[in-house]
């Protein structure tokens, strides 16, 4: 499996790089809900560009329309590596306003997030169906990883073969597992990184270049 | 579905949907025979699943009919993708794609996964 799997990774890539020369590839931040996505984004936006992406929060659903970040130029052991940014509404098949009422909401605020998120994570998949030429699939890793989300996306990006990165988030915290999520999707490289903390930021880059410069 | 009998008053209707059905459909009208069913309270059984492309079509159509109070989207679960992470690039280049696998759908207020993984899904129903 495994040469298989890189072959056609290695195929892949090599057929998406053919147009480097042209534009900048637009890179897909995608994940569930509350993984850390706009937080990446701003991360590397504020590392390379000196601009944040967009708004974080705790509150899930604070990103609900794809945002982009265009020409974030990565410079790795003296070349360098155009990309667009898009940080993308978490991935979901159910919003309910009634969670949103539990973060001190009132009501007609709940009903007009829970409106808003439904048409990011429409516009997200339609994103990920048309618009993107690589994938960084951000999960938080003290969550379980094997959810019917991650398993879909990751099978809707597989599908596509688009290269894809999956990025283990919030290993500044305790609970953090990495190993869980390797385990999960062995087929994929994972990085581990904090993306609010900076932590392993260096390998971050250095994988981005690789896979999509 | 259409040929479905009148709903019991008290029960959960779930119905089981052949591979050799599915195969007759466009991907919208699977996507429409799935969601008209799970929007009545139905949990739909699918013998093979869909495509990944059907299963982003079907997450985004989703996403537009969620309505408060009304409908809030689906819950859906299938077994992970092993047999796709296996096969060669060249394979699914000549369409020998294998999305075989069985797939449950329901409302997601009815419907609770109680625990997964790569051979069992367990899953709690519950009544409207």
């Amino acid at each position: 499996m495994g040469l298989l799997t890189e072959l056609r990774d290695s195929i892949s890539r090599a057929a998406s790089t053919l147009f480097s020369e042209q534009d900048p590839k637009r890179i897909g931040i995608y994940g569930p809900p509350n993984a850390g996505k706009t937080t990446l984004a701003n991360r590397i936006a504020r590392d390379w560009t000196g601009d944040a992406v967009g708004p974080e929060s705790s509150i899930p659903h604070e990103t609900r329309r794809a945002r982009r970040k265009e020409n974030v130029e990565i410079e790795r052991d003296g070349k360098s590596v155009q990309i667009d940014i898009v940080d993308t509404p978490g991935v979901t098949t159910k919003v309910d306003y009634t969670e949103f009422l539990d973060h001190d909401m009132e009501k007609d605020d709940a009903v007009r997030r829970s409106r808003e998120a439904t048409e990011g994570v429409a516009e997200a998949m339609h994103w990920l169906r048309e618009d993107v030429d690589g994938v960084i699939y951000v999960l938080d890793s003290t969550e379980d990883p094997f959810t019917q989300v991650n398993t879909m996306l990751i099978g809707i990006i597989e599908s596509q073969d688009l290269p894809v990165l999956i990025f283990a988030n919030k290993i500044d915290l305790e609970e953090s597992s990495v190993k869980r999520i390797r385990n999960a999707y062995p087929q994929h490289e994972t990085v581990p990184l904090s993306a609010l903390e900076g932590d392993n930021m260096d390998e971050v880059y250095d994988k981005i270049a690789e896979y999509f410069g | 579905m259409a040929e479905a009998t009148s709903k019991p008053r008290d029960g959960v209707q779930i119905d089981l949907i052949s591979a050799e059905r599915m195969d007759g459909l466009a991907s919208m009208e699977k996507i429409r025979m799935i969601l008209d069913g799970v929007r009545d309270g139905n949990i739909v059984v699918l013998e093979e699943g869909l495509t990944p492309d059907e299963e982003s079509r079907l997450i985004e159509v989703t996403m537009t009919e969620i309505s408060p109070d009304e409908f809030n989207g689906i819950e859906i679960e299938t077994y992970p993708r092993s047999e796709t992470a296996d096969q060669s690039f060249l394979d699914r280049l000549m369409g020998k794609e294998s999305t075989k696998k069985l797939t449950v759908i329901g409302p997601a207020n009815q419907i609770e996964t109680l625990h997964k993984d790569e051979t069992l899904i367990s899953a709690l129903v519950s009544r409207k």
